[in-house]
């Protein structure tokens, strides 16, 4: 009596023949009918009680779908079959090695009916040619030459960086740090919170996102959090003392605020809720 | 002439010169291109023409989109058809040289089309060069499969199968081609 395991071998080994065949008839175009199909689902009902891991079950579906494609070449197989084209492909290999070239050819040339196509240059065209070559520019003016501005290989400072965005002034964490000690200061002004919009709305747009990115991390890392409510259409932002560690307590989510510049343009006129 | 006459007269001669005239890569003319020059009685034009061409043993051969004949054709289906004008009769081996075309080459496409019908419409490259090294110098079997690709007798994919194309479709009779060689004494 077989084990458990060794009849989940044995299975899969068998579907996995079941699968090989199907696509080596489908590359290969070789004849569908090599493949036994009820044999074949048979086989993969028999095995289908012992799958419980996943991998298992989709090598089951695996089958099936290669043996409905085979079904499906079968079927066009009968429908070619059934048409006055079909011929064994056997039948005329073998006529075909038999006939000298010549006959070949003669037969070939019975039924062949070349494309007549003319190629050939008129007046006109050529008039028309002739006033092309009259208007057209000499290269030397079409193609301008365009040298390239030259610029000095050097070293850049790390304030250009900075001014570049490539570098920021101050490490991250520092940036982050500080831009809690903010929240904190402004949230204790008031009820301990502060509206979303008003912290992160800053005199530029891009300064808006910048601070929208950075307080991002703030939440993200349990600086602070969101007090979001939905019927109000109001985010508050509310630091906390310490960081706090939200892994394993409380199961996270992702808040997506949008940073639109209208959304920005109206918080600058002050007409942001 | 009548007016009618001279009205068809001047039409033919358009698409005389549109069918002959090679006005793109391909050669032929797709229907909707006849329609816009010629007007919507265009396939009534082409009769004529095709009338016209029997004395010279030419003809004017449609090739639809669904890659078989149509008898009773729709205007949409002649739209986007493409018209041809081919020869109507045979060619004698001489005047096949005269085409360009040596009666290795001539031989190794028929081989190479009537292989693929056999096989329904699809034959792996491998399959078919196996099949013209047999009468062929192995050199010229796959620079004849390239040179057959190249003129639109045949297409292939990238998994190097071979498919009839569009010029097989506009001048070659399927059909008429297997029955021969099946009857063949060879």
């Amino acid at each position: 009596m077989q084990s458990k395991r060794e009849r989940e071998k044995v299975g899969r080994e068998k579907l996995q023949n079941i699968v090989e065949s199907c696509r080596s008839v489908e590359k290969r175009s070789l004849d569908p009918f090599l493949i036994d199909v009820s044999e074949s689902i048979n086989v993969a009902r028999q095995y289908l009680p012992e799958w419980e891991i996943p991998e298992d079950l989709c090598l089951d579906a695996e089958t099936i779908h290669q043996l409905a494609s085979v079904i499906k070449l079968q079927s066009e197989w009968v429908k070619h079959r059934s048409t006055s084209l079909y011929t064994d492909p056997f039948l005329l290999e073998e006529k075909l090695e038999r006939m000298p070239k010549e006959e070949i050819v003669g037969t070939f040339l019975k039924i062949w009916c070349p494309i007549v196509e003319l190629e050939q240059i008129s007046l006109h065209s050529l008039a028309e040619a002739m006033r092309y070559w009259e208007s057209l520019l000499p290269l030397s003016e079409r193609w301008k030459e365009l040298s390239p501005a030259e610029v000095e290989a050097g070293l850049a400072t790390k304030e250009e960086l900075v001014e570049q965005k490539i570098l920021r002034d101050k490490a991250f964490s520092e940036e982050l740090e500080d831009l809690w000690r903010e929240l904190k200061a402004k949230a204790k002004d008031a009820d301990g919170r502060i509206s979303y919009w008003d912290f992160v709305g800053a005199e530029t747009y891009e300064e808006t996102v910048d601070r929208a990115f950075m307080t991002s991390f703030l939440i993200t890392y349990g600086y602070a959090t969101l007090e979001i409510h939905p019927l109000e259409e109001q985010v508050f932002i509310k630091p906390h003392e310490t960081p706090e560690a939200k892994v394993g307590k409380k199961q996270l989510i992702s808040v997506p605020i949008a940073i639109p510049v209208e959304e920005w343009i109206r918080w600058k006129n002050g007409e942001q809720k | 002439m009548s007016k009618r006459k001279a009205y068809y007269a001047s039409k033919v001669k358009r698409a005389t010169h549109m069918l002959f005239y090679k006005r793109h890569k391909k050669p032929g003319v797709k229907g909707w291109e006849l329609r816009k020059v010629l007007g919507s009685d265009y396939p009534k034009v082409l009769k004529v023409l095709d009338d016209y061409l029997k004395a010279m043993d030419l003809q004017v051969k449609t090739v639809f989109e669904e890659e078989r004949q149509i008898e009773k054709p729709t205007l949409e289906q002649l739209d986007k058809a493409r018209f041809f004008v081919t020869l109507r009769g045979e060619l004698t081996p001489k005047e096949a040289k005269m085409v360009g075309w040596r009666i290795d080459d001539l031989a190794g496409l028929a081989i190479t089309i009537s292989h693929i019908i056999s096989k329904k419409g699809k034959a792996p490259r491998k399959e078919v060069e196996e099949l013209l090294r047999n009468k062929l110098p192995g050199w010229k079997v796959g620079l004849n499969i390239d040179r057959y690709v190249h003129y639109g007798y045949l297409s292939q994919d990238e998994n190097e199968q071979l498919y009839l194309d569009w010029r097989t479709r506009a001048e070659v009779d399927q059909k008429a081609l297997i029955d021969l060689l099946l009857r063949a004494e060879g």
